[in-house]
């Protein structure tokens, strides 16, 4: 049993990290909330004082916040349909028996280990452009007219980007997943007599299910402040074309230097991401007592 | 069952497998062998591309040109640096938690997963100010500091998972022979929870080298990493195929590498231990 002394020396080791995570999310946070409420730009140093909820209102109203957050919304749920969609296929596949499964393994799971700045600009320049890109080479090799993704179709080509990325952390988890499925189980409905669909429908896909969940709220998180992919491909454009919650404000606050405005919306994308947050911790709060 | 129709159907997925596993892949083969090429060839059609001479000139360029080898030290000292110090920090936290559990240890580790999810977009300015104020921005010290703040959580929450897996009685022997907080932790702990440990580093090391929104915002030039780095070339000057696929491959390279090994711990890393 733990004694008292050990008790207290516990508390004392968590303390440090306690205190830094404290300072690292309060500290900047309540900045953030304080700078909200202010006129304050980096470039007009004439402007100051109270601004009430000014920055809110200006930034709530701007036509580009409700572009910006549809857009966010495609890129996340575009993102979702085809990872897990796409994720389940391949796991599925990649679970059945055949020869050279590890390397297949390795290759699927690639992608996911790429910095984001390389797959946006590699699917940029060597993939998507319409002059040199490999799309391109194709289509004039059929005797097709070259597509520019990035500017005829840039926000379902950021989708297609990150879909690459995400796809193969999708796959990874519901392999795993399927793997720790129950192979007696699945025997013994066979042997009952259960068609390959209905052991599908009734012991894969609710053993799935917990994994799925998984995947789409760990994939939101990330997903909702995707940036260095529209940062190094479309810089939000063309116009506001690929404008998403995360790149307005950063607009807003380091391209504009408005600081005032920035921190309202930066307050605004902490409430959305907090909406998203509770129903991921309730998830894995319930995993913890499990 | 046949076996021939077995042998078929395994024929017939080994088949489609490779196909979509080497498309899945097939944009990372295709940066290594444009970057063994001329700029001038880089931009051929494919076939063309690979018809032509094979060369380590970009490789070279890259270094010579664009001073590759500092960037590449930026990435290690920031990825390496933040990771170390997160353990440093949260090995003893994970520990307490995972064998003196509370009433509260529960909500702490919640918590601190919480902060995880904050949009880094949501204290962008006043990070962005607080180290231009006190001279971090573009350093190296900046970064690392930056980073291990963001590592901590999950750092404390994967060892948490590995260190819970280890049996509470070996603890209590030792105890029973009399050995203190101090040398349980470090003769009887540390040797069982290595590989959790080591797990942990490697996972957050990749994620911390690929991490590509506070690198971009509070670098330029001095401390950038490869992220950054890799970033300069999407200016329309910059266009260098060859030279962006050099550079490329040297970036991702070590990682898939690491991440090869950790694809088990990426599994549990990332779903906080949800799916094992």
């Amino acid at each position: 049993m733990a004694t008292q002394h050990s008790r207290a020396a516990a508390r004392l080791m968590v303390a440090p990290s306690v205190i830094l995570l404290f300072l690292w999310m309060i500290v900047p946070l309540v900045t953030t909330i304080y700078f909200s409420f202010l006129n304050y730009n980096l470039l007009d140093p004439t402007k100051g004082g109270w601004a009430g909820f000014s920055n809110y209102y200006y930034f709530l109203t701007d036509p580009s916040f409700i572009a910006s957050v549809l857009h966010t919304l495609a890129i996340v749920l575009g993102v979702l349909f085809i990872t897990v969609i796409g994720g389940i296929l391949l796991a599925l596949l990649m679970n059945m028996d055949f020869w050279g499964q590890g390397v297949v393994r390795v290759l699927v799971i690639a992608p996911f280990f790429v910095m984001p700045t390389v797959s946006a600009l590699v699917w940029k320049n060597m993939f998507m452009n319409p002059v040199n890109g490999m799309f391109a080479h194709i289509a004039k090799g059929l005797g097709l007219q070259p597509f520019d993704f990035l500017s005829q179709a840039p926000l379902l080509s950021i989708i297609g980007i990150v879909a690459w990325q995400w796809l193969p952390f999708a796959t990874l988890i519901l392999l795993t997943s399927l793997q720790s499925l129950d192979g007696e189980q699945q025997e013994a409905a066979e042997m009952d007599g259960a068609s390959w669909l209905s052991r599908f429908y009734y012991l894969t896909v609710p053993h799935l299910t917990r994994a799925v969940t998984v995947v789409i709220l760990i994939q939101t998180i990330f997903l909702l402040s995707v940036f260095a992919e529209i940062f190094v491909t479309t810089s939000g454009g063309p116009g506001t074309a690929t404008t998403t919650i995360t790149y307005l404000v950063y607009i807003q606050s380091l391209v504009k230097y408005d600081v005032g405005g920035g921190s309202a919306g930066g307050i605004v994308a902490v409430i959305l991401a907090n909406i998203v947050a509770i129903f991921v911790m309730r998830m894995i709060g319930k995993n913890l007592d499990a | 069952m046949a076996r021939s129709t077995t042998k078929t159907s395994k024929s017939l997925v080994t088949i489609a497998a490779w196909t979509i596993g080497f498309l899945i892949f097939f944009p990372i083969l295709w940066i290594v062998l444009m970057s063994f090429h001329t700029e001038g060839d880089a931009i051929k059609s494919p076939f063309q591309m690979l018809a032509s001479k094979w060369t380590f000139e970009s490789y070279e360029a890259v270094q010579t040109q664009r001073g590759y080898g500092k960037f590449f030290m930026n990435s290690v000292v920031i990825s390496v640096g933040s990771t170390v110090f997160a353990l440093i920090i949260g090995i003893p936290a994970a520990w307490s938690m995972a064998f003196v559990p509370g009433k509260k240890t529960k909500d702490v580790l919640m918590w601190m997963l919480s902060t995880k999810m904050m949009p880094a977009v949501g204290v962008l300015i006043p990070m962005y100010l607080g180290f231009k104020n006190l001279g971090l921005l573009d350093t190296r010290t900046g970064l690392v500091a930056i980073m291990t703040l963001i590592n901590l959580p999950l750092v404390i929450w994967m060892l948490y998972t590995y260190f819970k897996e280890i049996p509470g009685e070996i603890l209590e022997a030792a105890r029973m022979d009399g050995a203190t907080l101090w040398s349980e932790i470090f003769y009887v702990l540390t040797p069982m929870a290595i590989p959790g440990i080591a797990s942990t580093l490697l996972l957050n090391v990749i994620l911390a080298w690929n991490e590509a929104f506070w690198t971009l915002q509070l670098t330029t030039q001095a401390a950038a990493p490869l992220t950054q780095f890799i970033a300069s070339f999407s200016a329309p000057e910059g266009l260098f195929y060859a030279k962006l696929s050099a550079a490329s491959t040297m970036a991702i390279a070590p990682i898939l590498i690491m991440g090869w090994f950790s694809q088990k711990q990426l599994v549990r890393g990332l779903t906080f231990g949800a799916v094992k």
